[in-house]
């Protein structure tokens, strides 16, 4: 029982593992978010759906759009949501119920959006299934390093793990994408200032005329933000003189 | 089982996103709340953004050159940011029409009709 679960465990590979989790987790709460009534836990599942996609993106290897999910998405975007349910939510507005027409309608349109859009996922071969180095990633102790905790039981068996395991077994296959797994918010900051440090040694020179990184688009995102910040303080705003004349 | 054991690929990450963008536009369609559609509208950017890190990333790919690289990462933080912005102006938009209406069911927003 004790060696069938062992041998269960390193056959696992945990980077599937993490994403089937996430991956449940985001869907589950996005469905949720659909078919609630109630607007207040709709806000919440959001929270949820959104908070488990950033776990996804971390283990994508985008470790610094998870953290801008976390923060302008779930921590800025989601609280502004929030403060509207929380001005508008008052007595029927709570809950509004949608005919059941329309949820069949629904149902069929978006069912059948689906199924085109995950067959037409699974259709490309190059898609389909990573690196078997993935698993070292993310796990950083590959599988082969399990195979003393089988022999040894889990208790003693994390002196041999820990003492060379992962020095001697791993090193030569954990070193390569662990150099490749750097984090990626320096080399993203200097691509939006307009330097690609990642593709420095690019050698096709029909790819060459791509790299001039993203100083333009950043600059007009950061007006636009500002506009449109201004612009909705405007919207939103008290009209006191308008409703001083109704008074 | 079979899932847990196999390394993931570019392919699940896009039924996952796709899940999130079905659910957003079927919370678009059917939500009469306004603020219900301004969340549809939040899970459909992202199961968008879900594709572009997917595509941009080096591990879930036999050969790891062939992603799009950093391109992905930075088009999605566009994405987020545009998203943050989108936001705001609906929510206002939001908000006036609950200051004039004293309504948020946007089946009652018919005052253009023909």
């Amino acid at each position: 029982m004790n060696l069938a679960g062992t041998i269960l465990l390193a056959a696992i590979n945990w980077h599937s593992f993490f994403f089937l989790f996430f991956a449940l987790f985001a869907c589950a709460f996005a469905l949720a978010v659909v078919f609630t009534p109630n607007v207040v836990r709709m806000a919440f599942y959001l929270v949820l759906s959104l908070g488990a996609t950033a776990g996804l993106f971390f283990l994508a290897g985008a470790d610094f759009v998870g953290a801008m999910q976390f923060l302008i998405y779930v921590g800025g975007t989601l609280v502004l949501l929030v403060f509207g349910v929380m001005l508008t939510a008052q007595g029927p507005f709570v809950s509004i119920k949608t005919r059941g027409g329309e949820w069949v309608l629904a149902a069929l349109v978006g069912g059948s959006l689906l199924a085109v859009l995950a067959s037409i996922a699974f259709s490309v071969p190059e898609w389909q299934g990573g690196a078997p180095k993935n698993e070292s990633v993310i796990a950083g102790v590959p599988v082969t390093a399990g195979v003393p905790v089988t022999g040894g039981g889990p208790v003693t068996g994390g002196g041999p793990v820990t003492g060379g395991g992962p020095v001697a077994t791993g090193g030569p296959v954990a070193m390569a994408p662990a150099a490749s797994a750097a984090p990626t918010s320096a080399a993203m900051g200097m691509g939006l200032l307009g330097m690609r440090v990642d593709r420095l040694e690019e050698t096709n020179p029909l790819k060459q005329s791509g790299l001039s990184g993203y100083l333009l688009p950043f600059e007009i995102v950061s007006v636009h933000l500002l506009v449109v910040l201004i612009g909705a303080a405007y919207l939103a705003r008290t009209k006191r003189r308008r409703a001083a004349i109704l008074d | 089982m079979n899932l847990l054991t196999e390394p993931i690929g570019i392919s699940h990450y896009l039924v996952v996103g796709a899940v999130l963008f079905v659910s957003g536009v079927v919370c678009m369609a059917v939500k009469r709340n306004a603020l219900g559609v301004l969340m549809g509208i939040e899970l459909v950017l992202n199961g968008a953004n879900l594709n572009f890190v997917a595509f941009g990333s080096k591990f879930l790919q036999k050969n790891g050159a062939n992603s799009i690289g950093l391109d992905g990462s930075l088009i999605a933080v566009f994405v987020i940011v545009l998203a943050a912005a989108e936001a705001a102006v609906a929510l206002a938009i939001t908000l006036n029409y609950y200051n004039n209406h004293a309504t948020v069911d946007v089946d009652r927003a018919d005052e253009l009709k023909g």
